[in-house]
């Protein structure tokens, strides 16, 4: 009888539990928080001599983890998944991870795929890497000078044409690269955050190239959790942390810390974030 | 003109049709560049290759053996290997040496040049053999005859033999020219501004392809055209009655 009324009681708490569990209570329950991170775009996310993981946004994920250790009321341990651009968005898909920070520019199209929080918290765009004896400083005066490109780039005209540069583009990187180190233009029109890498990893192929002017076409980048989750917990609290880390100008410390020429993109955000502007709400601005 | 222009924005706005060649005038100017580019490329390339084409078959007949396998090796190897491979060998790898070795920088020649001595050294390797073709299908008689009447070997060859040789491999010359016409599109890969290269970058910017390509299939028609008219003219007028038949 007793047995019963223990089996019974046993079954009823497990019925009387609720069956919907988000995110945070996985974590929570766990005890451990899986991260998608990148260890290829230095200095976003790359590898000590060492082979440890480190990197700006690796910083904003250790500090991450203190809040949502901090939420939950118990600590959670950081475990880093090594994801690159074409699975990082089928990981979070599959529950291989939790969220992902991994330097992914924040589009339509990917927002209908994984649930990208906002607000966005970096951004790359258009800008020259120009040899330091070129005279290029600032986009006027790439006027009347071969510069280098890609063939196809969209920025090829809007801001290589049409400030009177001579766009010289080669089919892929490779090319241009060796026409460039070649010296048969004085500059290369690219995403800036592409020369940062090159400048980090391959300080003396690099050493008489600059990034002479500043960046425009701004691309934002955003951190995303899976698409269920987007209305939910883990995507609140993240918002919360991008938002604290924009306006307490831990980012443009972050990046000042890891070497990253400063973005406007970034000043300006903490100046919004400061006075509280609706670019950095955790809602997108069609909603 | 500006009507002309207008009607292509009609175009565009009526029907979909988005021909930027014509009403925007950065897109008009760059693509009369390019085209422009395409004709200086394939005229000078045209000239040097029938001038390569002579020189090889003449030395072809040469009595020394190291001469005639030197032209045989230059044949081999510009015939054997795509032009785009020999295009990048040029701009890159041959330009690399050139440089270091001159202690020059920013390139021995731009992307143009390059393209010239490529191009030209390739289709000179087909104009040699068939410039070879002709030379042998003038009958032996005819320079022994020549030889009797005390021409030396030099003589022979631009006096009697290429005069015949040529109108024999006028038909196979003109092919091979308006291939080389059409092979002046590879210099695109090492960013040469030629009708191609323009079209590839008008096309993503302004996402017109269906019509870029089309552009780009008509001016090649039309071009290919011009050649082969003026060649057929100049087969017509240099033909030798009777001769062949």
């Amino acid at each position: 009888m007793f047995k019963k009324i223990m089996a019974s009681t046993a079954l009823l708490a497990l019925v009387a539990t609720p069956v919907f569990a988000d995110k945070l209570d996985d974590i929570a329950e766990r005890g451990k928080m899986v991260v998608g991170v990148k260890a290829d775009y230095a200095p976003w996310g790359m590898r000590d001599s060492d082979g440890n993981l480190i990197g700006m946004e690796h910083d904003m994920m250790d500090d991450f983890v203190a809040r949502v250790s901090k939420e939950v009321g118990k600590p959670i341990e950081l475990e880093k998944v090594v994801v690159v651009a074409s699975n990082r968005m089928q990981f979070l898909e599959q529950g291989k991870v939790d969220m992902f920070i991994a330097t992914m520019s924040n589009k339509a199209d990917r927002r209908e795929v994984v649930g990208i929080v906002q607000p966005d918290y970096y951004s790359s765009g258009v800008a020259v890497l120009a040899h330091k004896d070129s005279g290029i400083d600032g986009w006027e005066s790439i006027s009347g000078k071969k510069i280098c490109g890609i063939q196809g780039a969209w920025y090829n005209k809007d801001h290589g044409l049409k400030n009177g540069a001579e766009v010289v583009a080669f089919k892929g990187v490779s090319e241009v690269e060796k026409a460039l180190l070649d010296g048969r233009c004085v500059g290369w029109i690219y995403d800036d955050s592409a020369f940062i890498p090159r400048k980090v990893n391959e300080p003396e192929k690099w050493a008489d190239y600059n990034i002479a002017t500043p960046t425009v076409g701004d691309a934002p980048w955003g951190a995303a959790v899976s698409l269920e989750e987007v209305d939910g917990r883990l995507a609140k609290l993240l918002s919360a942390a991008i938002i604290d880390w924009h306006t307490s100008g831990t980012l443009v410390e972050l990046e000042a810390k890891w070497g990253i020429p400063p973005t406007a993109w970034l000043a300006n955000m903490k100046e919004a974030c400061i006075a509280g502007e609706k670019i950095c709400n955790d809602a997108y601005d069609d909603e | 003109m500006d009507a002309v222009w207008d009607w292509f924005l009609w175009l565009h706005q009526e029907h979909g049709i988005k021909l930027t060649i014509f009403y925007d005038e950065w897109d008009r100017g760059r693509f009369v560049k390019g085209i422009w580019t395409t004709i200086k490329l394939s005229f000078v390339c045209i000239v040097f290759s029938v001038v390569i084409g002579i020189a090889g078959a003449w030395l072809q007949m040469s009595p020394y053996k190291w001469v005639r396998r030197f032209v045989q090796a230059y044949i081999q190897f510009f015939r054997n290997t795509p032009p785009l491979i020999q295009l990048y060998f040029f701009y890159f790898a041959v330009d690399s040496v050139v440089s270091s070795l001159l202690g020059i920088r920013g390139g021995a020649l731009d992307s143009f040049g390059w393209a010239v001595v490529s191009l030209s050294f390739f289709a000179g390797a087909f104009n040699v053999e068939i410039f070879r073709a002709g030379v042998e299908a003038v009958s032996k008689s005819t320079s022994e005859a020549a030889e009797a009447l005390g021409f030396n070997r030099a003589q022979v060859y631009a006096y009697v033999t290429l005069p015949l040789a040529f109108r024999v491999c006028l038909p196979s010359l003109n092919n091979n020219l308006i291939n080389l016409l059409k092979t002046t599109t590879v210099a695109y890969a090492i960013a040469a501004p030629e009708t191609l290269y323009v079209a590839n970058q008008i096309w993503s910017d302004e996402y017109n392809v269906p019509e870029m390509m089309n552009v780009v299939w008509f001016v090649y028609i039309v071009l290919v055209g011009i050649l082969v008219w003026f060649m057929q003219r100049w087969e017509r007028s240099i033909k030798v009655p009777g001769y062949g038949q």
